[in-house]
């Protein structure tokens, strides 16, 4: 618990995580292999091999992708970015990404271990990612649905100026065109680097949802591995509907703060789904391989 | 207010306690010799509030962090007392319990009622673990929140008071869902029907601050910060060290000019020479003196106008680049 926990911290920190359960560079190994943006990377062999952080089962990427990246022994979700929710969720995955000429721009000259900038255009120049959160539209089922889903290994999924704006524009773009909203969580909070304006983001985006909710459409939050702070202290916890993913940490403050504040340790399960739906903060908890149908069914029902 | 006696000094204060332990020197040294220092202890009286002066001209980020926190700084309770009259207390979220660390209630300012809540930290020991120190727990959020449906029920303006390290990272805060208190009160407040006018009079620590701070004007007063965390878990987190806290704060550009400048704010409200814990009257009379023009303007808008101005004033807030 504890190098995971400290691992956490490191995410936001723009820096790689040393556990299984942070580092997800096997992740990064796949997405070079699609891309192949910078260069080479022929994939190396650890690297067409997983090992399930929870019951230390072994397979094949290709194994773990036909079982949607849950571990097909003990049901672990591991950690998956935006091309693979979408991929999930997308009927044909074939869907239309929106506002992705977005992207961070170092407006306070922050500089910390490394300048914000130079973060950025490392992370630029070694994914494809623009920024944090990715906006799409497509059909689920063939219901129209516009998807706003975080990259955690953009600086630990990390909200700033760009995930409100695309947030923001990706409501108006659901309320101009009558669609649903579906916002895919999973973050360690705000972006430091943009310091008060990463915070102002929980405003603008909870004044975007006040429109949507007017607008009448459905808004549904999915929480899924982890998702703290600023996020579960603004629209994370707004939706319509709050499901999250089976055993995804979940919380305001992270565990290792809440740790040294009561100076005991935390009990078994806390912070995660289970625990948030025991709780009232959940309408329900979706496997992954149970999510696509549910999600259509949750439509249908709104809509009909 | 403490008597000079009582006063608790920051480092950077030291002149002004040296020229008022000579003031002391001074007045023992005419009781016992009968010889008049009057003239003596005057120069050093002028000469303290030109320390004051000088002092609160330079600083860092960092010192406008420990200013902030002032042991003698007057708190929410204290400006409720100074500006208002009949104020009405009003306790609990009805629902857990009463969060002492979140204050509020029915008030009379210049005649006219109005809801003030605010984040209340202790003045002693004591008082300080009974308040927790201004972090209030998920019920404190509900309170403020239920406190500003009934002013918007009756058309009272309502006005906040932010002075918070931040919201309670407890377990019992998770248990309760500290994040969702201060989601549903940023969205509630972007939407409240009645003028909402916000300050920050300490500390303006990220989400536990903007759970009661969102609203048609935020204000700082002089010796505030108000950023997305704080200078030390900061400096923990990015620079992994503790030590690295007036880095962070200078890098965080959290002190109240620079919020100002990027427009996260509406205005910086002045304290008396060398900070608020000098002179709570004076204080309480510059913050009184600058709401009341502000709540007018604010009432001669419509309701829709203002939430609509709101939600478009914290849209506009941001940067990026368009490729
Ligand atoms: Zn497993």
């Amino acid at each position: 618990m504890s190098k995971q926990v400290e691992d956490f911290d490191a995410n936001l920190a723009g820096e790689e995580g040393k556990t299984e359960e942070t580092k997800s560079s096997w992740f990064k190994r796949i997405k070079k292999g699609i891309n192949t943006k910078t260069s080479e990377k022929k994939e190396t062999p650890e690297g067409l091999w997983v090992k399930c952080p929870d019951c230390n089962y072994i397979c094949t990427i290709s194994e773990l992708r036909e079982h949607l990246f849950v571990c097909p022994k003990c049901a672990y979700h591991h950690r998956i970015n935006s091309s693979e929710y979408f991929e999930v969720l997308f009927d044909n995955n074939e869907f239309i990404e929106l506002f992705d000429n977005i992207r961070s721009k170092d407006f306070l000259d922050f500089t910390d271990l490394k300048p914000y900038k130079k973060r950025l255009e490392e992370i630029w120049s070694k994914t494809d990612l623009k920024d944090s959160m990715r906006v799409a539209e497509g059909k689920v089922n063939g219901q129209g649905l516009v998807i706003a889903c975080m990259d955690f290994e953009f600086i630990g999924g990390s909200l700033g100026s760009v995930m409100g704006e695309k947030f923001s524009r990706a409501v108006d773009h659901c309320i101009a065109h009558g669609l649903p909203y579906m916002v895919i969580s999973k973050s360690g909070g705000a972006r430091m680097m943009e310091s008060a304006f990463s915070l102002m983001q929980l405003a603008k985006t909870s004044g975007k949802l006040s429109q949507l909710s007017d607008a009448k459409l459905p808004y549904i939050s999915l929480l899924t591995d982890p998702t703290f702070g600023g996020i579960s202290a603004s629209f994370g916890m707004l939706g319509d509907l709050n499901i999250a993913e089976p055993g995804a940490l979940i919380g305001f403050a992270g565990p290792r703060v809440i740790k040294e504040t009561i100076k005991r340790d935390l009990p078994e399960g806390f912070q995660r789904s289970e625990f948030l739906l025991d709780h009232g903060f959940l309408d329900f908890i979706v496997a992954r391989k149970e999510l696509k149908n549910k999600l259509a069914t949750v439509l249908e029902l709104f809509k009909n | 207010m403490p008597t000079n006696a009582n006063r608790q000094f920051l480092d950077f204060e030291k002149p002004v306690k040296d020229l008022i332990d000579e003031i002391e020197n001074a007045r023992t040294r005419q009781e016992k010799t009968k010889i008049d220092m009057t003239d003596l202890i005057s120069r050093l009286e002028q000469n303290i509030l030109e320390k004051r002066k000088e002092i609160t001209e330079n600083l860092t980020s960092w010192q406008r962090v420990q200013l902030s926190r002032h042991p003698d700084r007057p708190y929410t309770l204290k400006y409720i007392d100074k500006m208002t009259s009949n104020f009405v207390e009003l306790y609990g979220d009805r629902n857990v319990k009463d969060d002492k660390a979140m204050v509020g209630g029915f008030t009379s300012l210049d005649g006219e009622t109005v809801m003030i809540i605010g984040q209340q930290k202790g003045i002693n020991t004591k008082m300080r673990q009974l308040r927790n120190f201004g972090m209030a727990n998920p019920e404190g959020y509900r309170k403020a929140l239920r406190l500003m449906k009934l002013a918007e029920k009756f058309n009272k303006p309502v006005i906040t008071l932010i002075d918070t390290p931040g919201a309670y990272p407890g377990l019992e805060a998770e248990e309760r869902g500290q994040g969702e208190a201060i989601a549903r009160n940023i969205y509630e407040m972007i939407r409240l029907k009645v003028p909402v006018i916000c300050v920050i009079i300490g500390e303006g620590a990220s989400g536990g601050a903007l759970g009661i701070g969102v609203g048609d004007k935020v204000f700082m007063m002089e010796n505030t910060w108000y950023t997305v965390i704080s200078p030390e878990s900061c400096s923990s987190i990015l620079w992994r060290s503790w030590e690295k806290k007036e880095v962070a704060a200078e890098q965080l550009r959290l002190t109240a000019d620079k919020m100002l400048g990027f427009g996260l704010i509406d205005g910086i409200i002045p304290e008396p020479v060398g900070g608020a814990h000098w002179d709570y009257d004076g204080s309480a009379q510059i913050l009184k003196n600058y709401l009341i023009p502000v709540l007018k303007e604010l009432k001669q808008m419509s309701a829709e106008q203002r939430t609509n101005t709101r939600i478009e004033k914290f849209g506009r807030m941001g940067f990026w680049e368009e490729e």
